[in-house]
């Protein structure tokens, strides 16, 4: 769906739950994702929607996925070699309903 | 011709007015600053609160719960004419106490007040175990709450775009982006004059323009002895629900994320945020929800709240220019719904409007 504009430089491997995707290094991850068909970035732990990317600045947290246990905004960050990325897990110790 | 009201300040205030008045049949102009204005209305916390108001007057804890009971066919109307959720939940809220001694002094306040009220005046104390089974995710490292069973809370964004919409499709006149520099009586009323000018005239006046009503008071009889204070608010990232009712320090919204705030502080007319006081309410905030720890914040913000030297709201018809009217008030969310009900049968003059009488000026003659 996503097509990369420049799809120059260095070819690296991510992982998105566990599933190895092909990426630029120093690539927005969340381009990264998107450019890898990975629409459903995490859902809304209210209303259960899938969501994915929308601003892709900073400033909307819809492209929240977790890395390293935490929840990181996967637009603000650059893919890097071997990049373990996952679907946000509800929060520890918080029971979901 | 000008309309029959003029107000000056288009929040929470100000639009609750409006509201009430066109309900009455009256046509309001509202005046309004813009983006650059302090602007309480756009920053609260969201609380639909009796709990703390009139600690000390026990006038304004009666007035606050009656907003409170107001407030849900309130919320109703407005949402069925603007098809808007203001996601109203008023099923009780806590005020959480961090040490023994703090919630002792809360219960003996308490127990004056309810006594001022002749026993009318709802509260419970939860201890930690017994706060434990409404709230499973509280922590064990506090002393435990007051519950006050009317409290609740609202979105106030929601409410603010939905009044917004309401009033100018009752056919209020709202001029937007103009600062009112002058009010003066005239002939028939009063006159307006704003930043590029441009004069205005109405029958009567309602200044509720915030902190902006401390320059403009004067110059219609009021004292507007207000001054501001800043609270600095955050909200987390969307998580599952944590907790299911508010406090004055914590609440879930309905889209998930945890506002924590809010602070209160002297520092003048400056609305910027400091990180020290944010580190603070987040810390006090994992005290009582530990699983906090593990949420991000994601946003932050500081807005400056309109205080009176007690903390009461003033309502006041001018002496010098009768048919002007100054509402201001630190609690304009909770009060959105007597403010939009009761308040315009006080400017009318019916005999059905609430007594007011302590909320008067004259309380502030030394
Ligand atoms: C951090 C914080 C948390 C709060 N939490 C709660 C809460 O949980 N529950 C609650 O009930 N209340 C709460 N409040 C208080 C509540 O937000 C205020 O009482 C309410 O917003 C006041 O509304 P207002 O319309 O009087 O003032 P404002 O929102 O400040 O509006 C005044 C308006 O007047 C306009 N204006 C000013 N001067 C002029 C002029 N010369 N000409 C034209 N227009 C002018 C401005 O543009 C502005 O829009 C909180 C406040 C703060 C700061
Ligand atoms: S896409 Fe909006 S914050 Fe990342």
């Amino acid at each position: 769906m996503f097509r990369r504009l420049k799809p120059q430089g260095q070819k690296i491997q991510i992982f998105f739950d566990d599933q190895e995707i092909e990426a630029i290094e120093g690539e927005n991850l969340a381009a990264a994702l998107l450019a890898a068909d990975v629409t459903h970035f995490r859902s809304n732990p209210v209303s259960k929607q899938p969501r994915a990317p929308y601003c892709m600045m900073g400033a909307c947290f819809e492209c929240l996925v977790e890395i390293d246990g935490q929840s990181k905004q996967a637009c603000m960050i650059e893919a890097t070699v071997g990049l373990k990325v996952g679907t946000l897990k509800d929060i520890s110790g918080v029971d979901d309903e | 011709m000008g309309s029959d009201y003029a107000i000056v300040g288009g929040g929470i205030v100000g639009l609750s007015v409006a509201y009430g008045l066109l309900n009455l049949g009256e046509t309001v102009t509202i005046f309004d600053e813009g983006d650059l204005a302090f602007r309480a209305s756009r920053g609260n916390f969201g609380l639909v609160w009796v709990q703390g108001k009139g600690m000390k007057q026990p006038a304004y804890a009666k007035w606050s719960r009656n907003s409170a009971a107001l407030w849900k066919g309130y919320a109703q109307e407005l949402e069925e004419a603007t098809g808007q959720t203001l996601s109203l939940q008023q099923d009780g809220g806590y005020g959480y106490h961090l040490t023994e001694e703090s919630l002792e002094q809360e219960i003996k306040d308490y127990t004056w007040l309810k006594e001022q009220l002749g026993g009318d005046y709802p509260f419970e104390v939860l201890r930690l175990n017994e706060l434990k089974k409404e709230e499973p995710n509280v922590g064990t490292n506090f002393a435990g709450a007051v519950y006050h069973p009317e409290d609740g809370h609202v979105n106030s964004l929601q409410l603010f775009r939905a009044l917004a919409k309401e009033v100018r499709r009752k056919g209020a006149k709202l001029v937007t982006s103009v600062t009112i520099q002058k009010v003066e009586t005239a002939a028939s009323g009063f006159r307006l004059t704003d930043d590029s000018g441009k004069v205005y005239e109405s029958e009567k006046l309602v200044l509720s323009a915030g902190l902006g009503s401390m320059k403009l008071g004067p110059l219609l009889g009021f004292k507007a002895p207000i001054r501001p204070q800043r609270g600095q608010v955050m909200i987390t990232e969307k998580i599952p629900k944590l907790m299911n009712r508010p406090s004055d320090t914590l609440r879930q919204v309905n889209e998930g994320g945890v506002q924590i705030g809010a602070s209160a502080e002297e520092v003048d007319l400056d609305d910027r945020e400091t990180p020290a006081t944010l580190a603070k309410l987040a810390r006090e905030a994992i005290q009582i929800f530990p699983d906090l720890a593990h949420v991000k914040t994601v946003r932050s913000w500081s807005a400056l709240r309109i205080m009176s030297p007690d903390g009461l709201p003033i309502y006041q018809e001018s002496l010098t220019c009768p048919g002007a009217f100054l509402v201001t008030c630190h609690s304009g969310i909770t009060l959105s719904a007597a403010h939009a009900r009761l308040l315009p049968l006080w400017m009318e003059g019916s005999h059905t409007a609430p007594e007011l009488d302590p909320f008067g000026e004259d309380r502030f003659n030394v």
